[in-house]
């Protein structure tokens, strides 16, 4: 297990760039089993920054309709995590973007959290977030196992999270924080409220450890211009799974959020 | 002496714990604060105990059943929670919860419902404090449970159908779930089952606890001796288990049955029997048995009887079968319905389906002549009639 002093390609990300980077999550498998592959190519020559694959689970209860259906789509195509690693391998082969995998604890579990890191590791993810993986357990049984194979983690924070507690979840978290813009499910809104702009400016000026990333919700030029003006990015998610079920071009979808 | 009860950080064994996105931390939080200062607070337990007697009739009868009795060799008590208002147990949580989402400040519930049995009993209990409900149910559960759909209608209950995986229980609390997460401010989620994060499963045996509690005062005026020899209950999530188990859970010379839905046959793939098809993972906020895959999916799972239709277990009840404590059978479809029906024959009471399974335990096990059994009749079988008749019309 010698795996320390590995470069990560989401600390260089963020010590790269500052402001304006655009993440984009799309559930692996989905439209199609392959499509994991493409829709990374695809995002990397678009230029988006940096690349979030959702673990499809059968019962994702932080997702509204879009991600629901999406991850039921790739389940019934056959999509397992072993998939999703071999898929990361090829996109390994040609894409130089952050690789982040996202989803819910169950299937991580039943893969083993260790096989699971050093999966990641081998096959060049640079961080992981799984939403229902609680801090304690985090801190009692995985920190160390994630350091070891410099894969970051990163902990959600919402409108609702106490000062004290976003202190704790941010000393917790590698890589980058991700601030959920809006106390609800994952999908599509609108304009930010007012509450929503206190939250964003409030952790603007805790200076937290890690640069945060802001998502749910986010669609627009308009969305992702004002929440760069917070954080250090922006999130896109169920708009653009949204796009890829009404076979909207990659590239075009990326234009319109952040105009070349 | 082993114990059984949640551990401070909301762990039963290996089982538990509060596994939820940080999007529902605060509500969750609140909850694990409060509810132990709530429900031991004298005016809360005046309250509830106030409402337990006169609005929902306990405690309800412990019945000598003397014809079961003769037939099965033993001596046969049911513990008639069916005659509870509502026609269930459910009413004994939905009670509690209520009170304590009023000491919380909220104005609106919602709650999952797989029979309809919970969701009745919680609008029963919006329409009694005046509080705005809505309640989640499988599209198929609403079909298969038709009059409980009207009941919570009539009671002023929005009742949402959920088209989701196998419009069944599962998915009723996934979308429930959704909807907290949604309005976590105003909302209080009375989950109906012994399931969900910490503080839940503790929370919801403690308010169905008071089933053991008449038992074991009912068994000592009948019987001149608290302690049966067997309790036999139904599990589906299992509030009524943990309900008719809770103060024997000490007692190891009481033993103590959980029967599981069995549906068509433990290995025919259309099964809800968690126990023998389980393994550990992750469901609705805590570490349990398990219905998956090898991948980690949640698998379908399949019962005649929509209340007991859930792939996993409560916490509670994964530790009580992993220690030896609980002895987990199961019973089909069909052994259920059998049992029902003798039921209906020889005692004169139409049981739920649900607890037609427990029933089903009675030809399953062996007794001695003087063993004293007490068998939980959790819901009465108002709301299966079409699936009496439809079972009958096959035979």
């Amino acid at each position: 297990m010698e795996t320390t002093n590995m470069q990560n390609r989401l600390d260089d990300l963020f010590k790269r760039k500052k402001h304006g980077i655009l993440s984009v999550f799309y559930t692996a498998g989905f439209p199609y089993l392959e499509d994991t592959v493409r829709i990374a190519e695809e995002l990397e020559q678009a230029g988006a920054d940096m690349i979030e694959i959702g673990i499809p689970f059968s019962d994702p209860i932080a997702d509204g309709p879009v991600i629901q259906h999406s991850n039921n789509v790739a389940i019934g195509n056959g999509i397992t995590l072993g998939i999703i690693f071999q898929q990361v391998e090829v996109i390994r082969k040609t894409v130089q973007l952050p690789i982040v995998l996202m989803g819910y604890l169950n299937p991580v579990m039943q893969f083993g959290m260790e096989k699971f890191v050093s999966e990641c590791s081998r096959t060049g993810v640079d961080g992981v977030i799984l939403p229902d993986l609680p801090v304690d357990e985090y801190v009692h049984r995985y920190k160390q196992l994630f350091e070891h194979y410099a894969v970051r983690f990163s902990f959600l924070i919402t409108p609702t999270t106490s000062e004290e507690r976003i202190r704790l979840l941010d000393a917790c978290s590698s890589g980058f924080i991700y601030a959920v813009a809006a106390s609800g499910t994952t999908g599509v809104r609108g304009a930010f409220t007012s509450d929503q702009q206190v939250y964003f400016h409030r952790l603007k000026e805790m200076q937290l450890k890690n640069p945060f990333m802001v998502g749910f919700g986010i669609s627009t030029h308009a969305t992702f211009n004002e929440a760069c003006r917070y954080g250090s990015g922006v999130i896109i998610g169920s708009a653009f799974i949204q796009a890829l079920a009404e076979n909207v071009q990659v590239s075009g979808f990326i234009h319109a959020v952040r105009p070349k | 002496m082993m114990r059984y009860n949640v551990d401070l950080n909301g762990y039963y064994g290996d089982f538990g714990g509060a596994f939820i996105p940080e999007l529902l931390h605060a509500n969750i939080e609140e909850l694990r604060q409060t509810y132990l200062t709530i429900l031991n607070d004298e005016s809360f337990q005046k309250e509830f105990i106030q409402l337990l007697r006169d609005y929902a009739g306990r405690p309800t009868p412990l019945y000598f059943a003397s014809r079961l009795s003769e037939k099965y060799h033993a001596r046969i008590y049911l513990k008639r929670e069916d005659l509870c208002h509502t026609g269930a147990h459910k009413i004994n949580n939905t009670i509690g919860q209520i009170l304590l989402a009023r000491r919380l400040n909220k104005q609106k519930i919602i709650a999952e419902t797989g029979a309809g049995q919970h969701g009745v009993a919680t609008a029963t209990v919006c329409a009694l404090m005046g509080m705005h409900c809505t309640v989640y149910m499988g599209q198929l559960d609403m079909e298969r449970q038709h009059p409980n759909v009207e009941r919570m209608k009539l009671l002023g209950a929005t009742v949402v159908p959920v088209t989701s995986g196998n419009r069944t229980l599962k998915d009723a609390t996934n979308e429930a779930m959704r909807h907290w997460i949604n309005h976590p401010k105003d909302t209080h989620y009375i989950i109906g089952s012994v399931v969900g994060p910490h503080p839940y499963p503790d929370m919801v045996a403690r308010f169905q606890s008071v089933i053991s509690q008449e038992m074991k005062y009912q068994l000592t005026e009948k019987e001149g001796n608290p302690y049966p020899d067997y309790v036999i209950a139904c599990v589906g999530g299992g509030s009524n288990a943990a309900g008719c188990f809770y103060h024997y859970l000490d007692d190891e010379q009481v033993n103590l049955v959980g029967v599981e839905a069995a549906g068509k046959g433990v290995n025919t793939g259309q099964s809800a029997a968690t126990t023998a098809l389980g393994k550990p993972g992750i469901l609705h906020g805590s570490k349990t048995l398990l219905m998956q895959t090898n991948d980690g999916q949640v698998i379908e799972p399949y019962s005649i009887s929509a209340g007991l239709d859930y792939p996993g277990i409560g916490p509670l009840h994964a530790n009580l079968h992993k220690t030896g404590r609980v002895e987990f059978i199961h019973a089909t479809d069909d052994e259920a319905m059998k049992a029902g029906l003798e039921l209906c024959r020889m005692e004169g009471i139409i049981p739920a389906v649900e607890s037609a399974h427990a029933l089903a335990a009675l030809s399953k096990l062996s007794f001695d002549n003087d063993d004293v059994v007490v068998v939980n009749l959790s819901g009465r079988g108002d709301k299966d009639l079409e699936t009496y008749i439809r079972w009958n019309m096959k035979q």
